[in-house]
Order: C-alpha cells, then structure tokens, then sequence
C-alpha cells in the first residue's frame, strides 16, 4: 500500500498543480515533493525493520492477459526511490532562482514525471514496468519542448524517436519472454524463469534487445548521440531530472531486468557489454576534454560516468553492482550540483563558454569554494562520494575483467583533466570584465548548493548506511544468478 | 431483427422529417433511435437471433454493433454543423442512416448474399455523401473515384461469390465451411477466396488496394471522412472478419501467409507515404490506412481472443480518429481553410483545451501509454508474435516508429511559439464529444479486457 502511494501522491500533486494555477505553484511543488520524501523515508523505516511484505502490492489488472499491478520493493529499488525523492525537492527548490511561464504546468509535468520513474522502480510486472518506463517520457518530452532553449523542436523529436526506437524492442522482448512463460504472465518471477530457461543464444539476444532500450537512455556510446544537444537544449530542471534520475531508470532496469532475467546470456555475451562501456568512457572523457562549453562538458562527463555503471553492473560481483548503485546515487546528487552551478553561471553570465570566462572566485569565493567540493567529487577524490562509487565499481571489474578495469580506471584520470581544467578556466585565473561584475550568491542559491555538497561529503565520509540498504538484496540477486 | 427495424425507420423518419421541414429537433429523434438501438442490442444479447438463415444477431454482431452505434452518436453530436447548414439535410440524414443500416447487415450475416447486399447498402449512399460538396472539384473527384473504384471492388466480391458458390454449391457461410472443411480446396473455390479476400482488402482500405482511400478521403467533406474513417472502417473489419471466421477458416493456412504481406505491406508503406505529407487531411487519410494493416494481423491471427483484439482495436482508433478529424475541422475553419500542418502551429496558445485533447489523440494514434492506443497495437503484436509471425510484428514496430515521426511533426507544431494568435472558442457539442472520448481514451487502457473478452 505504501509503496502504491508513492506513486499516487506525485500524480495527485501534478492535477493539484494544474488546477491550481500559476500562483505559489512553486511553493506547493516544494511542499508536496518534501512530503513524499517523507513518505520514501517512511518506506525506507519500514524496509530496515523487515517488514517486506508490507511494500508489496498486487491486484489484478488484466487477468485473462497474464497483467497485473504488482509493486514491490527490495534494497536496490528503495535506494532508487530515495535518490529520485530526495532529488525532487532539491531541484525544485533548485529553480527557485527563476520565474517561468506557466509555472504551475511545468511543475505539475515534473510530478507526473516523478510518478512514473517511481513506478518504473517498484514495479514487479513486465508489462507495468514498460508503461511507467514509457510514460516517463511524455513529461519530460513536454517540459524540454516547452521551456527549453534553441532548437528545442527539433532536440526533443530526435530524443523522443530515439528513446521510443530503443523502448520497441524491449516490448518485444518483454512479450517474447510472457509467451515463454508457463502460464502467460508478466509476474517478474514468471518472467525471471522463463527467461532462463531460453538457449544461451535466444538469452544473448534478450540481453541485447533489453540492453539497446537502456543503453539509449542512459546513454551509451554508440547510441549516445541524442544527449548533448538535448542536454544543452533543456530547461535546468529538465535537464536535472534527465541527468539526475531519468538516466538510473536505464541503470536500475539494467540490474533488475536484465541480470537476474537471462543470467547465462549475461556470462557468455555480457564482456562485449563491459568493451562497449570502456569505449564509451574513454571516448565520452576524451570528448569532454575538448569542450568549450560547460553544459556539453556535463553532458559528456556524464556518458564517461553511466558508462563505468554499465560496466560495473556487466560485471556481476558484490562490489561492482554495490559500487554501481553507490554511483547511480552519486551521480544523481552530482549531475544536479554541476547542473545547478552551470544554471547559477549562465544567469549572470549569459554564457557558458569556459574560454568567455574566468576569475569568478576572486569575485564570489563562496560559490567557487561550493563548485569546488562538487568537481572534487565527480574527479571520485577520497572523502567525497563519487570516490566510494568508483572505487567499488573499478574493484569489482577489476575481478571479473582486468583489462576492462584498467582502461576504466582511465575514466577517473580523464576525469580530473576534464573537470579540473573547466574549474581552473571559469574560476581561477585573471578576473575578466565580464566576470567582474558577477554578481553575490542568492541566499536560495547557497542552501541548495550546501545540500549538495553536505550529502557529497556525509556520502563519501560514512557511505555505510547507503551501502547497508542494498546489501542483501544484492546478495539475494547474486545467488538467484548462480 | 429490431435493429434492422430501428435503423431503417428511422432513415425513413428523416425523410419524412425533410418533408415537414423539422430541422433542429430531428438530431435529437436520430441519437434517441440509437440509444435505442444500443439498448436493444444489450438486452438481446446471448440470444443468437437467427433470420431465415440470411443473419444472425450472435454477440459477434450485437458488440459491432453496439459500439459503431456509440461511434455513430458521437460522430452525430460532432457533425451537428454539417447537417443544420445544408438544405438536404434529410436526404443526408437519411444517406447516412442507411448507410449504417447496410453496415448492420455486414457485421451479422451468415449468407455471402447478405454480405454482398450489406457492402452496397453502406457504400451507395457513401459515394453520394463523399460527393455532397456539390461545388467543390475534390469533392466530385472523391465520389466519382470512390464510385468507380467501389464498383470494381464489388464486382470482385460479386465473382469471388460465384466462383465459391460454383466450387461449394452453397451460399451460407456455414455450408461452405463445411464443405471446405471435408473436401480438398480446388483451385477455382481458392481463386474465389482470393478475389474476396482483394475486394475486401480495398473495401477496408489496406495495401495494395489503398490508392482511393487519400483522395477519397481528402476531398470528401471533413465529416464525411469522419464517418468513413471511424464507423465505416469498423463495420467493413467486422465484415471481413466475420466471413473469414465463419468461412474459410478450414483452409487457413492457404491464405495466411497473404495477410501476413497485406499487414505488413499496409504498415510500411502508408506510414512511409504519410510521413512526407504536410496536409493534414491527407496525413489522417495515410495514417487510417496504417491503422488498417494493424487490424489486419487480428485476420491473420484469427483464434478464439482475436475478434475480441479487433473490436477494441476499432473502438479505440475510432475515438482517436473523432477527435483528429473533428478537430482538424474546426482548427481548419479558424485557420482560413488553411489545411497544412502550419495551420496547428501555436495551437496551445489559441485553445489549450483543443490542443491537450489533440495531444492525446495522435499520442493514442502513435501507440503510447498511458493512452489506450498503446494497448490495441499490444494486442495485436502479442498476437502476431504468438502466430510465429515475429517479422510481421517487426514491420509494425518500423511503421509505428515511423507514424511517431509525422504525428509528432503536428504535436511540435502546436506547441511551438507563435507571436500573434487568435484564440479559438469551441462550442458545447464539440466540447462534449472531446471530452467524452479523451476519458474513454484513457478508460480503455485502465479497463481493456471489458471490452476485448466481450466477444
């Protein structure tokens, strides 16, 4: 039942919203938003006491067609939930800093959009998890077509096809596995068996099917091409919530579809997966380096960082799937705060051309103290939570794929050139004329950033509670596998 | 047998009403005699009424019927305009009432004569209505094709009946399913099963006998091509389906492999012709006949839960049709007859209301939840993939991508930014039917198997 209300609150906010209008929407977007975190925080008391069966829901939807609405929560889908809960309300409060026209639809678009990512991380039916995985896409579709900057018609239509593109063949996946099941039906169980029960090749090409349906929206290289110009074209807090969350529905989907359902395919074809991944890495961190813009150096950096997921994920040990969603949740907090910085420069700037500037913090040293600690950690330094992600997640390939892991630890190397060189052009050096009339830090702007960066810091300090969360249910995944 | 007194009295009313000149009030008699009908048709459910072995109202026929029925008064409320501006209103009223009496015959028959007579019933007073805009040049172009075209068909459909009757000595349905069934298929009765199978095929509109159905339907009046689109698809499917069911079903596996390329021909090629069109009347046209070729895999797949597929297939991409086309219409009047996709652009900023209500149409038309298309193409791909026909299912996948591809150049065009714009009012009838079909829209995804386990 708890787990169904964590779905039905963020719709119910998003007709809320919507009826009532333009005025405090944004307030009552924030309300609503702490609310459900509070209820995730409920859910997560729930978990930690034992009491699973409680965060179980099922009712026939279509029975005559093996449907039904079945929700469930273990470890890996509460730290999903939390993640997207906990980002919500910080990246509304995150947009705080600007008035946008017909506020109240914008934010309701992002509680539908909440709804369903929610829903694609607690549902344990197929065909359930397709259609929140789908309808995901819709809101945000709206929010980047909508608010967005240039050539966000034609962003939004090649993002949209492309997504929907990958989306087709997990259906027919999905519907190939529910006519292998015994009795027709999209229960995760049913589907987990009859999906193993599948020769290895027919098992290779589920992977892949699935796996061209994530990798697209996480994104992978090569299917990756959609991301920078829609990045660059989003609004900040569609951009957040693609970065942030969107891009962990790919992710989790990965972990919770994929592995458990076609293991042996996953043995036997899952290192083409971890090559594709280091490519991507080396690639999207090399891409990165050569960038002029900071929002594209965003983009990128976050392709190299989805891709060291994959391959953690593909490689199918404890501390490889623990650094993976260790990562997942970093980089969701992350990606906001380097988007929230970019949003904080380009406002007074009007540019993000790195080159254009530089000296700001001889200017405000708060926000440049603030940035700081969040590039420190997308370079995974010690004590920050992107090092714990990485670390865990290089360890874990390490043991599966050596050669695999010693090009992925590239990512960490690149890492620091790409983002130290963006910090070092935009906020070191000689303060130009443009940045010297850069104006105070908002009050709003420095909590949002303190969050931030206090999360990134009590992650990386004491990472324990978060690990603990999906421990077992890693554990319980990795012996259904063997 | 009341249904077919309901329909044809009241075609026969609307004439009588022409003489006594009773315009306004007419519309609400024609809507009560259809709820009338719908109502009749639930209370003789499960009754399998036979008439002298010409139809039989099974619930095959009763479900077609009661929803075109439903399909019928929404499309009435919408084409009020259509019909308090003309001065023959009756006679169109009365055209359009037995049109549906003739589509009546089509989903109840048992004998190849009733079906015969069902297709010229409801296609007689459609070439006359595809041609009711007397001074328009398409308009006449439309009849005129239609009619010709139409004709041919029909003969087909007249020869493939002679050809059976000459290979099977009978006439019903069930007679030649029986003889099928205990004889080895000749060639000349397997001619005749092809020849039908052609004048059907164009009846509905699939590839390759789609040529007629763009210009037909871009010259027709606006409403006209609703009807078409929406009532008239859904009784010709359940036509076709019905006479393969009751017929040919023991040689199946004959013709299979047939549908199998109609499907998968109409899937790709329409959706590939569409996705060049900037008329949006057009655009609708190519984007009906894609649809076409989805319902034809219910043919192809023909078992116990398929004709279930197609009656929610129809009903659904009926609704979704209602709104495009009526409100294609009244963005088009506002838009100085301007019939293109620049016509929509800014249609947020003129009528939010119309352009949500668009939005979820072409949303339920492309196949995506949480609108109910989505689950009328699962249906049907579920079903092609079960068959063995994974490469059929794969077509429908490309066509849908590529119908994602125009449906969304309209979308993006009504949510684009416009400096100057006039606002759109939109009148109660058309307000009602919109509304009444966006919640069916998302009704139907919520609640599938009332209506696909019906029949």
């Amino acid at each position: 039942m708890l787990t169904l209300l964590l779905i039905l609150l963020p719709l119910l906010s998003g007709f809320i919203l919507l009826l009532t209008g333009s005025k405090n929407a944004r307030q009552i977007a924030l309300v609503l938003s702490l609310i459900e975190f509070g209820l995730a925080l409920f859910a997560l008391s729930t978990l930690k006491s034992g009491a699973l069966e409680t965060l179980n829901y099922n009712m026939p939807w279509i029975p005559n067609m093996g449907i039904s609405f079945r929700l469930g929560m273990d470890g890996i889908s509460m730290l999903m939930v939390l993640l997207s809960t906990m980002l919500m309300p910080l990246i509304v409060y995150a947009s705080f800093n600007k008035t946008y026209n017909n506020a109240h639809t914008l934010y309701a678009l992002m509680m539908l959009m909440q709804s369903a990512m929610i829903g694609s991380f607690v549902a344990m039916d197929g065909f359930l998890f397709y259609i929140f995985w789908e309808v995901s896409l819709i809101p945000i579709f709206f929010i980047i077509l909508m608010w967005g900057g240039e050539n966000r018609q034609k962003t939004t239509f090649k993002f949209f096809i492309y997504t929907l593109f990958g989306s087709l063949f997990m259906l027919v996946a999905l519907i190939y596995l529910y006519l292998h099941t015994a009795n027709h039906s999209f229960d995760i169980q049913a589907l987990y068996a009859a999906g193993r029960s599948l020769p290895l090749v027919e098992q290779g090409l589920i992977m892949g099917a699935f796996f061209l349906a994530f990798a697209i929206k996480m994104p992978v290289f090569p299917f990756h091409t959609w991301q920078p110009s829609t990045y660059v074209a989003a609004p900040t807090p569609g951009v957040m919530l693609l970065g942030g969350v969107m891009s962990k529905m790919a992710t989790y989907g990965l972990i919770r579809w994929v592995l458990p359902m076609v293991p042996d395919g996953v043995h036997e074809y899952g290192y083409l997966i971890i090559g594709l991944s280091v490519v991507s890495i080396i690639y999207a961190s090399c891409i990165a380096i050569i960038q002029k813009d900071f929002k594209y150096l965003i983009a990128y950096a976050s392709i190299a960082h989805m891709g060291l997921i994959s391959a953690g994920i593909f490689a199918m040990n404890m501390q490889s799937l623990q650094g993976s969603l260790m990562e997942m949740m970093s980089h969701g907090i992350n990606t906001v705060g380097l988007f929230f910085a970019y949003d904080i420069i380009y406002n007074r700037m009007h540019t993000s051309e790195m080159t254009k500037l530089g000296g700001i913090r001889g200017v405000e040293s708060r926000f440049a103290f603030l940035f700081f600690i969040i590039v420190l950690s997308n370079v995974a330094l010690p004590f920050t939570n992107g090092f714990i992600g990485e670390f865990l997640l290089i360890l874990g390939v390490f043991q599966t794929n050596m050669v695999a892991a010693s090009f992925a630890g590239l990512s960490i190397i690149l890492g620091a050139v790409y983002m130290l060189r963006a910090f070092q052009k935009m906020m070191l050096g000689e303060t130009n004329s443009l940045t010297l009339h850069f104006p105070k830090l908002e009050k709003q702007e420095i909590i949002t950033l303190s969050i931030i960066v206090i999360l990134i810091v009590v992650m990386g300090v004491y990472p324990k509670p978060i690990l603990e969360i999906t421990e077992s249910s890693i554990q319980t995944l990795l012996q259904g596998i063997q | 047998m009341k249904e077919l007194i309901i329909l044809s009295t009241l075609g026969v009313l609307s004439l009588i009403a022409g003489l006594l000149r009773i315009k306004r009030p007419f519309m609400v008699v024609v809507i009560a005699g259809l709820l009338l009908n719908i109502s009749v048709c639930v209370l003789d459910w499960n009754h399998n009424e036979n008439l002298y072995n010409m139809m039989t109202l099974d619930n095959f026929a009763l479900a077609f019927t009661i929803v075109s029925s439903t399909l019928a008064i929404l499309w009435f409320i919408v084409a009020n305009a259509y019909f308090q501006n003309s001065n023959t209103f009756s006679d169109h009223y009365a055209l359009v009432l037995f049109s549906m009496t003739g589509g009546l015959l089509m989903v109840s028959f048992t004998n190849m004569v009733m079906l015969f007579l069902g297709i010229e019933v409801l296609s007689i007073p459609l070439f006359v209505l595809a041609g009711s805009h007397k001074t328009s040049m398409r308009s006449n172009e439309a009849a005129f094709k239609y009619f010709l075209l139409g004709a041919f068909a029909s003969a087909f459909l007249l020869f493939g009946i002679a050809l059976l009757y000459g290979s099977t000595g009978h006439f019903d349905n069930a007679g030649i399913a029986s003889f099928l069934g205990a004889n080895k298929i000749s060639g000349m009765a397997l001619a005749g099963i092809v020849l039908m199978l052609g004048a059907m095929t164009f009846k509905v509109s699939a590839a390759p006998f789609h040529f007629w159905a763009p210009d037909v339907y871009q010259g027709s009046p606006t409403m006209i091509t609703t009807f078409m689109a929406t009532f008239v698809k859904t009784v010709a499917f359940a036509g076709f389906y019905r006479l393969f069911f009751l017929t040919f079903m023991p040689v199946r596996a004959e013709y299979a492999l047939l549908f199998a390329v109609i499907a998968a021909l109409t899937m790709l090629v329409s959706n590939l012709i569409a996705s060049a069109q900037s008329n949006v009347k057009r655009l609708l046209a190519y984007s009906s006949i894609s649809h076409a070729g989805f319902m034809v895999i219910t043919l192809l797949c023909m078992n116990s839960s398929s004709a279930g597929t197609l009656l929610y297939y129809t009903l659904v991409y009926s609704i979704s049709s209602i709104i495009a086309f009526s409100i294609f219409k009244w963005v088009k009047t506002h838009s100085a007859e301007n019939e293109e996709i620049s016509a929509f652009t800014g249609l947020i900023r003129r009528s939010p209301f119309l352009a949500v209500v668009m939005t979820f149409a072409l949303l339920s038309m492309s196949g995506i939840p949480p609108l109910s298309g989505f689950m009328a193409k699962y249906m049907v791909f579920t079903a092609a993939i079960d068959n063995g026909f994974m490469w059929v299912a794969i077509c429908g996948i490309a066509g849908s991508l590529m119908a994602v591809y125009y449906y969304f150049k309209i979308i993006i065009a009504m949510f684009a930014e416009v400096h100057e714009s006039s606002e759109i009012k939109v009148p109660a009838n058309l307000r009602f039917v919109l509304v009444v079909c966006s919640i069916a829209l998302l009704a139907l995804m919520l609640f599938p198997s009332q209506i696909s386990s019906l029949i």
